[in-house]
C-alpha cells in the first residue's frame, strides 16, 4: 500500500507542531499517519464541490455577553499555577537574539 | 449497590445519611481501587466535609436537591478547584485548577458529593484507557479487558459500584463506548444541551459532557441536573434543561424506530444478535421497526478522524509550558515549547496532533480537512431524511465486547475502528444513549445504541427505558 505521506513531511509536521520526534518514532509515525490519510481516500476522491461546509453542527453565530463588569479569575491564583511568574506576570526564557 | 435516586431519597428522608453514603463510597474505592486503577485522585476529606454539610441541612429541614448525597465520580478533564486535575496527560501532573466546570458547579448544587477525578485516555484520546499517562483502568466486569475509552475509569466507578453515578465526555463515543463495555447507561447529550466550561477542550465542535449510571433513570436524573443555559459557554443552547425523568415512561408505542444496516455492519455476530433482540423488544412495547441504510454513515469515520484531530492540535497548542502545567527549561521560548510538548505528551497525542497539523497544513487542507467538512453536512442532511420517516435509530454501540488489553494498541486505525457506530452522532451535533442489552462473548455485556435528532433525550430515555424493563426478571 503506497502511503500517501512521506518521512521529510512527519518531520516537516513534527516540526510545525513544535515536537520532537526520534529517528524511531519518524519511521512508525510515517506508516501509522498513512495508514489514516488511506483510509481518508474515500473522503478524499468525492465529488463534493457543491456542497457547503459545515464546522459547526448547529451554524454557530457569534455569542456576545452584555457590556457589563463582572468577575474574572485572580491573578495570582492564577500564577500561583504557571511555571515561573515575576511580577505579576508569566515569567519564559528569553524570545529574541541573545541575552545582553 | 443502591441507586442515585434511592440514595437520594434515603437521604433527604433521614432514611440514610450522606455521610454514610459516602462512607460506603470511600470504602469501595478503597478495597478496589488498587487493581482497577479507576481513581487518578479521591477527595476524601472534602467528600466527607460536603455529606456533613448536605446531613447537617437535612436536620434544619433545608430543600437539598435532587441528588442530596449522592457520591459522584468525576472525568479528570472537568474542573474542580483545588482538586488535581491532569486530563490523563503528563503535561498536566500536579495542575489544580482555579476555578469549577459548571457541570461541577450543578452537580454540587444539586446535592452530589464529588468522590474524586477517574482516569481517562490522554486528553480523551482513546477508546480503552491504556493511552493514559498514570496506566490502564480494568474492566470491572473482566480485569484482563480494557473498560472503553476515553472515559473509561468514569465508567469503570460505576460498574465497581464505587460510585452510582458519573461524569464522562464524549468526542467520538468516550461515553457510549466504554458503557457498553461495562454493561452501563451512558448518553451523549445534543451538542450544546450541557456546559462546557470547565471541560478541558479536545475537539471543540464535537466534545459533550454526559452521564454515566447503571439505569436509565438516574442517567436522567443526572442529565436533567447538568443541563441547560450557562452564560460561560457560548456554544451553549439558549434554553432550559428538558424535563427527562418525568416523561421516562412515555414508551414507544406508535413510535417508528429504523434500523440501520450501516450501524451494525462489521460488529461481532453476538453484538448482530442483541441489537435484533432490541429491536424485537421495542417492536413489542408498541413500535414500528423499519430496516434501513444510511450509506452516508460509512464517511463518518474518515471525516471524523481529519477533523478531530485538526480541532485537537489547534486546541492543544496551548500546552506550550507558559502558563500552567509543565515547562521543561531550554535556551529559548521556541526551544522550551518543543522540549515541554516532546516530553508531556505521550503517543497517541502526538500522533493526533501531527494528523491534525498536516490535515491543516497549506496544499492539504482542501483535499482533507474541507472535505472532512463537506462530508459532516452529508452527513447532517442524510440523519434529516431518515428523521423525516422515523422518530429514532437503532443500531450496535460498539464492534465487541470489552477488548484484551494491547489488543488495538498496535495499530491506531483498528482502535479508531471501536468508534465507527459512535462517530456520526457527533458529527452531527446529535443526540444518543447506550443501553446495555443482553450478553455476548465471555458473558460479558452488550450496548446497543438508540440515536435521534438533536433535543430528543426525552424520546430516547424512554425508548431506553422499554429495553430495560424487557430484560427486568419477572
Amino acid at each position: 500500500m503506497a502511503s500517501p505521506l512521506r518521512r521529510d513531511d512527519v518531520a516537516k509536521v513534527a516540526k510545525l507542531a513544535r515536537l520532537t520526534l526520534s529517528e524511531e518514532e519518524l519511521d512508525q509515525f510515517t506508516e501509522q499517519l498513512g495508514q489514516v490519510l488511506e483510509h481518508a481516500k474515500d473522503i478524499a476522491a468525492l465529488d463534493l464541490k457543491d456542497v457547503v461546509a459545515t464546522a459547526h453542527p448547529f451554524g454557530l453565530i457569534n455569542v456576545v455577553r452584555e457590556d457589563v463588569l463582572r468577575p474574572s479569575l485572580d491573578r495570582d491564583a492564577v500564577l500561583a499555577m504557571a511555571p515561573d511568574a515575576e511580577e505579576g506576570r508569566f515569567a519564559v526564557p528569553r524570545i529574541l537574539g541573545e541575552t545582553p | 449497590m443502591k441507586s442515585a435516586r434511592q440514595i437520594s431519597s434515603d437521604v433527604r428522608s433521614g432514611a440514610s445519611t450522606a455521610e454514610a453514603e459516602v462512607a460506603a463510597s470511600l470504602a469501595a474505592i478503597a478495597a478496589k481501587n488498587d487493581e482497577l486503577n479507576v481513581f487518578l485522585f479521591v477527595d476524601e476529606e472534602e467528600a466527607l466535609r460536603t455529606a456533613r454539610g448536605i446531613d447537617e441541612r437535612v436536620s434544619r429541614g433545608e430543600q437539598v436537591g435532587a441528588l442530596a448525597g449522592v457520591p459522584i465520580a468525576l472525568k479528570d478533564n472537568l474542573c474542580k478547584v483545588g482538586v488535581p486535575t491532569t486530563a490523563g496527560s503528563r503535561i498536566l501532573k500536579g495542575w489544580l485548577p482555579p476555578y469549577n466546570a459548571t457541570v461541577v458547579d450543578r452537580v454540587i448544587a444539586a446535592g452530589a458529593v464529588a468522590m474524586g477525578k477517574t482516569n481517562m485516555d490522554e486528553f480523551a484520546m482513546g477508546s480503552s484507557t491504556e493511552t493514559s499517562a498514570y496506566g490502564p483502568t480494568r474492566n470491572p466486569l473482566d480485569p484482563s479487558r480494557v473498560p472503553g475509552g476515553s472515559s473509561g475509569g468514569s465508567a469503570a466507578a460505576v460498574a465497581s459500584d464505587m460510585t452510582p453515578l458519573s461524569l464522562g465526555s464524549d468526542t467520538g463515543g468516550s461515553i457510549r463506548q466504554p458503557a457498553a463495555l461495562c454493561g452501563l447507561v451512558g448518553v451523549k447529550p445534543t451538542y450544546g444541551l450541557v456546559s462546557r466550561y470547565g471541560l478541558i477542550a479536545f475537539a471543540s465542535s464535537l466534545d459533550q459532557i454526559g452521564p454515566f449510571a447503571k439505569n436509565v433513570e438516574d442517567a436522567a436524573l443526572l442529565l436533567e441536573v447538568i443541563a441547560g443555559h450557562d452564560v460561560m459557554d457560548s456554544t451553549s443552547l439558549p434554553e432550559n434543561a428538558p424535563a427527562l425523568v418525568a416523561r421516562l415512561n412515555d414508551g414507544v408505542a406508535g413510535k417508528r424506530i429504523g434500523l440501520v444496516r450501516e450501524l451494525i455492519e462489521g460488529a461481532d455476530e453476538d453484538v448482530v444478535n442483541s441489537v435484533n433482540q432490541a429491536a424485537d423488544a421495542l417492536r413489542d412495547a408498541g413500535a414500528t421497526i423499519v430496516e434501513l441504510s444510511i450509506p452516508e454513515l460509512r464517511l463518518g469515520l474518515s471525516a471524523y478522524y481529519l477533523i478531530a484531530p485538526a480541532e485537537a492540535s489547534s486546541n492543544l497548542a496551548r500546552y506550550d509550558g507558559v502558563r500552567y502545567g509543565l515547562r521543561v527549561d531550554a535556551n529559548d521560548v521556541a526551544a522550551m515549547n518543543e522540549a515541554t510538548r516532546t516530553a508531556g505528551f505521550g503517543a497517541e497525542v502526538k500522533r493526533r496532533i501531527m494528523l491534525g497539523t498536516y490535515a491543516l497544513s497549506a496544499g492539504y487542507y482542501d483535499a482533507y480537512y474541507g472535505q472532512a467538512l463537506k462530508v459532516r453536512t452529508q452527513m447532517i442532511n442524510a440523519f434529516q431524511r431518515a428523521y423525516l420517516d422515523v422518530d429514532l435509530l437503532l443500531g450496535a454501540t460498539a464492534p465487541s465486547v470489552a477488548f484484551e488489553f494491547g489488543a488495538k494498541t498496535g495499530n491506531p486505525m483498528m482502535m479508531y475502528l471501536s468508534d465507527v457506530f459512535t462517530i456520526p452522532t457527533n458529527l452531527a451535533g446529535d443526540a444518543a444513549i447506550s443501553v446495555p442489552f443482553g450478553v455476548g462473548e465471555g458473558g460479558l455485556p452488550v450496548g446497543v445504541q438508540l440515536l435521534g435528532p438533536g433535543r430528543s433525550e426525552a424520546q430516547l430515555f424512554a425508548a431506553g427505558r422499554v429495553l430495560e424493563l424487557a430484560q427486568a426478571p419477572s
